[in-house]
């Protein structure tokens, strides 16, 4: 084996990034709320439910998403969080067209992109692309690093700079240019996911839907990859939406969150009001669901645990959805209508009959849905969480 | 050395695993790992992929395949040494003594038995219970790991449930027996966040209650911050460093374990706080015998860990194995 | 030791040695598997021999060495001289399964390749297109499937008119179905795949995609088909052959015929019967333990 090769092994050291430099509290872009760069309106994907022996007939729909409005500044992040099934990939994917909309529209720098068809709707594609959460099956077993890298710009004819784009493009994601000619299953999986991100700004887009992009990877290599993620933000100007099950994830990397539940957002806020006063029961129970990985704070937690599982989007449940596994549940009101989405504070919206009320305090969820911590030690009081100046905020919000 | 005659429920002492491949290298999945756990504690192994906590798990219970693998070392259960048990005896232990539950629950039950059937063999063939007891017994099961509606349950297939209940199943299952040892490899990584918390507090639980032990084999270092009472970090196979939960967490020494503490996002982390990740990746591995397996990603390598391996040393209740670990917190909390 | 041999230690780098694409590791595995490489050595054997079959043969297929030995009731065996014996007519028996060798070979290769591309076509138009146009070509396909393949060799071989191409276009028929299906199953799982999906956000275009990703990924199992279809093909020529519907020409020798011609004589000349006989089992046996091993190569699941 040659030494290149041994190097090669060292390639995600390398790609750390600057190893002499630890990485400091990275500095925020200021983000103009009035550019945005994609918005979204009453977006909705239902799948047909076929049956049929001879000639399919649609006996129902999955609504995978149910009438979602999102807006996303240029520059910035925006996280999409939710459990399995709530549709937040297919979201992502309607929003590239990967999949059809059955409703609703999505307007891209000023372009209606689910009207588009045929090669407007190629050339609008230039500029938005994808991170696949499992970067071995996002990627053509067949086809080397280099032919990867190639190919979209080989799709849409550009000429300029083809000897420097590879090693420009692996350099950009912390990979040595070696790498150029090597097929996917010769990387760890933190490689390959560095591959699947250069593959994504070859054609320098301006949107990224990231999807669960760090998922499939070993606990410490997702930090590399969030880093990174950061890092290409910072220095191409893109505008990110990552689609994620983990909240610790999507807390720290995007600047505004949006939770889904059963097809549609149910809140929707900057990063830290969400975080510090969430308003949703859902939101509320599925923070309170994170382990944090201090045995102090666990100790200390209050637990707010659901009842039985995610409704079947086929048949969702009138009314708010989450009503059947709501702690605050009121009767008739949540059984009956929908909630809006409604702005309860500038810039925080929520889909809750009672979102006030429960954050006044004036709610109060069933007691056989709390779980408070056993304390089998005498803990601290109060703690102050390692390395942050405030104390911990998960347990009664402060309000904003 | 822990002293044969203390009792513990589980002694694992130089346990080692390795897999023997005609025309491959052998590999060295578990290299002298040695722990002890005792009734009512819960004990946490944990590692990324690679390094051997499942396939030590797997040692333990005796379900590694006999062909191409060697096991040394011992595992003391109550008194037996489980590795050189005949395996009718092992069976019997497995399953009345000592449960498992996995990670992927569909792949664990049998597709084509309904779940009532699959929990009541269980009975049948371990508490010797018979038809409308054991029926009953596994109604009262069902209920007791959350299942709603156990009558109905018992009669379906596990894939009419969700990922949740067929967890809960299976952990019913594996509580048919009332074992003394649960060994649980990464129950919820499979599950959603709000399920997860269910099925965790619902593990806890059972300990309290049955003062059973839980072995809990995960990557996931939240879910060990908030269950177990001892841990373990594994990596490239050998155990780097174990503590008692609180002070491992408060102030890890070993680069590894405060490399991983460092790299995960916190939820209740400021916002912009920036993540230090470890380099490389968990398949840079440097061979135990030429040092620490650590070594190629290591911030504080020092000259001796590409020479020879590093000795787990004890100190009180904390076991170290490093040449330069990181330095001590300045105050650990009680 | 320094870092530098630290890292040639370890586990990546011992991965980035054994480099390359998926299809150049199949090879490397399939060179070291013994049994592949005895398909291997049966397959080469069998096509040497149909291509230097004038230069093995000793005798033309169609003389007749031992006109004057040979009668109805003494058909001579093995011999230092005929080394398989003589057949019915005195021609050379071993003359005439070399010179065998050539039709067979032929008449399996023609009818895979006609099969096979008839069957990638359908495949192709049903995997790329899907809804109606896969729809239709996959109803064709089950009607081509229900009918038993060698009743409609038969068929068509009858419809044709008795010739060695009637008989590659029958075998061709049959097995156009079995390929469509095949290949159109491996597309569409292809297509649903991720980075098909990825080809798409960036804007490749469909044929692209079809024809760069979804179809070189899908033929693998086609490969492992087609070594298999040679097998069966040589076999099924030969028994078309033995039920008559094969080349009219006696002077172009075909094992199944062979077989067929045979069959009176079988008490007093079994050699006749096996000689021909254990050609077709062991050419179609050198083309299925290829096919086998080939198969485990290629797929991940049956990687050992």
């Amino acid at each position: 084996m040659s030494a290149t090769e041994g190097s090669a092994a060292a390639a995600d050291a390398q790609a750390a990034g600057p190893v002499s430099a630890p990485p400091q509290q990275r500095q925020r872009r200021t983000i103009s709320a009035e550019d945005t760069l994609l918005s979204v309106r009453g977006l909705q994907v239902h799948f047909p439910i076929k049956s049929g022996v001879f000639v399919d007939r649609v006996v129902g729909w999955v609504k995978a998403v149910d009438g979602v409005d999102l807006d996303v500044p240029r520059g910035s992040t925006v996280g999409l969080v939710g459990e399995s099934g709530c549709g937040k990939t297919t979201l992502g994917r309607s929003i590239l067209r990967l999949v059809e909309p059955t409703a609703g529209t999505v307007t891209f720098d000023g372009i209606d992109v689910a009207s588009l068809e045929g090669e407007d709707l190629r050339q609008v594609r230039r500029r938005m692309q994808m991170i696949f959460q499992d970067p071995m099956a996002s990627l053509d077993p067949r086809q080397s690093v280099e032919s990867v890298l190639t190919e979209p710009r080989r799709a849409h004819g550009i000429k300029r700079d083809q000897a420097t784009t590879v090693p420009r493009l692996l350099d950009l994601v912390g990979l040595p240019a070696s790498a150029a000619n090597r097929y996917p299953h010769e990387f760890s999986g933190g490689q390959r996911q560095r591959v699947g991100i250069a593959r994504a700004i070859a054609l320098e887009p301006e949107l990224i839907i990231a999807d669960e992009p760090v998922s499939a990877l070993d606990v410490s290599i997702q930090a590399q990859v969030v880093n990174l993620l950061e890092e290409l933000q910072d220095r191409l100007g893109l505008t990110y939406v990552v689609i994620a099950h983990d909240l610790a994830v999507v807390r720290h990397i995007a600047d505004v969150v949006a939770v889904m539940y059963l097809g549609g957002v149910v809140e929707q806020a900057p990063s830290d009001a969400l975080y510090t006063a969430p308003y949703h029961p859902y939101t509320k129970a599925l923070m309170s669901a994170v382990p944090i990985p201090d045995p102090v704070v666990e100790d200390t937690r209050e637990r707010i645990l659901l009842e039985g599982d995610l409704p079947s989007p086929a048949n969702p449940p009138p009314g708010c959805r989450f009503h059947t596994r709501c702690p605050y549940r009121q009767p008739t009101r949540c059984d009956d209508e929908r909630p809006a989405l409604r702005e309860i504070v500038p810039g925080h919206t929520v889909a809750c009959h009672w979102a006030e009320q429960i954050h006044a305090g004036e709610i109060a969820p069933r007691a056989s849905a709390i779980v408070e911590a056993v304390i089998d030690a005498e803990p601290p009081p109060s703690v102050p969480i390692a390395g942050d100046s405030t104390t911990t905020t998960l347990g009664p919000p402060p309000g904003i | 050395m822990p002293d044969p005659a203390a009792g513990h429920l589980l002694d694992v002492r130089d346990l080692s695993v390795v897999f023997t491949r005609k025309g491959r290298r052998d590999v060295r999945a578990v290299d002298g790992v040695s722990f002890t756990v005792d009734a009512g504690e819960t004990m946490g192994l944990v590692g990324e992929s690679g390094s051997g906590k499942s396939v030590t798990s797997l040692a333990v219970m005796g379900l590694l395949p006999k062909r191409g693998v060697q096991v040394g070392g011992e595992v003391h259960f109550d008194g037996d040494d489980l590795l050189t048990l005949p395996p009718e005896r092992m069976r019997d232990i497995r399953g009345q003594d000592i449960a498992m539950v996995f990670q992927d629950p569909m792949s664990s039950l049998n597709p084509v038995v309904p779940i009532g059937r699959q929990v009541t063999e269980v009975l049948e063939r371990h508490q010797a219970l018979k038809g409308g007891a054991a029926q009953a017994a596994a109604g009262d099961l069902l209920n007791r790991v959350g299942i709603p509606d156990p009558t109905r349950r018992l009669k379906e297939y596990p894939h009419q449930l969700s990922g949740g209940m067929r967890q809960r199943a299976l952990i019913a299952m594996a509580l048919a027996c009332r074992p003394r040892l649960l060994i649980a490899d990464e129950p919820t990584t499979a599950l959603d966040v709000t399920i997860q918390a269910q099925i965790l507090e619902l593990l806890k639980e059972l300990v309290r209650d049955s003062g059973a032990a839980l072995v809990m084999i995960t990557h996931d270092l939240g879910v060990i911050a908030g269950l177990c009472d001892t841990v373990h970090v594994m990596y490239g196979g050998r155990v780097v460093e174990s503590a008692e939960r609180r002070e491992l967490f408060a102030d890890p020494r070993h680069p590894y374990t405060g490399g991983l503490l460092a790299s995960v996002p916190r939820l209740d982390a400021p916002r912009g706080a920036p993540l230090h990740p470890i380099p490389g990746s968990p398949t840079d591995l440097l061979p135990w015998a030429h040092g620490c397996a650590f070594a190629p990603r290591c911030p504080n390598r020092v000259e001796p860990c590409t020479e020879s391996p590093p000795a787990l040393e004890s100190t009180g209740e904390r076991q170290l194995r490093c040449y330069n670990p990181l330095a001590a917190a300045e105050e650990v909390p009680a | 030791m320094s870092l530098a041999q630290v890292e040639a230690t370890t586990e990546s780098a011992k991965v980035s040695e054994e480099g390359g694409s998926l299809r150049r590791d199949a090879w490397r595995r399939l060179r070291r598997d013994p049994v592949a490489l005895v398909g291997f050595g049966i397959i080469a054997l069998f096509v040497l021999v149909a291509i230097f079959a004038p230069w093995i043969a000793p005798y033309d297929p169609a003389d007749r060495p031992g006109a004057g030995i040979v009668t109805p009731t003494n058909i001579p065996g093995p011999s230092a001289e005929f080394w398989f014996g003589l057949d019915e007519l005195g021609r050379d028996e071993f003359s005439r399964v070399v010179f065998g060798a050539r039709t067979s070979l032929l008449v399996g290769v023609v009818a895979l390749l006609l099969g096979m591309a008839g069957g990638l076509v359908l495949g192709v138009l049903a995997g790329a297109f899907g809804g109606k146009v896969d729809t239709v070509i996959m109803r064709i396909v089950d009607v081509m499937l229900s009918i038993p393949g060698l009743l409609m060799a038969i068929a068509i071989a009858a419809l044709l008119g008795r010739s060695l191409l009637s008989v590659m276009i029958a075998i061709a028929v049959i097995n156009i179905p079995i390929f469509a299906r095949l290949l159109r199953g491996q597309m569409l799982a292809q297509r649903e795949s991720d980075y098909v999906l990825a080809a798409t956000s960036l804007g490749v275009r469909r044929r692209s995609i079809v024809f760069g990703h979804v179809l070189p990924n899908s033929m693998s199992p086609v490969i492992v088909q087609a070594t298999l279809t040679l097998a069966t093909a040589i076999i099924e020529a030969a028994g078309l052959s033995f039920l008559g519907l094969g080349s009219p020409d006696p002077r172009v020798p075909e094992w199944g015929l062979m077989l067929a011609n045979t069959q009176r004589y079988l008490a007093s000349a079994p050699h006749l019967a096996f000689f021909p006989g254990m050609a077709i089992v062991i050419a179609a046996l050198g083309f299925t333990l290829l096919g086998e091993r080939l198969r485990e190569a290629l797929d991940p699941k049956y990687r050992r």
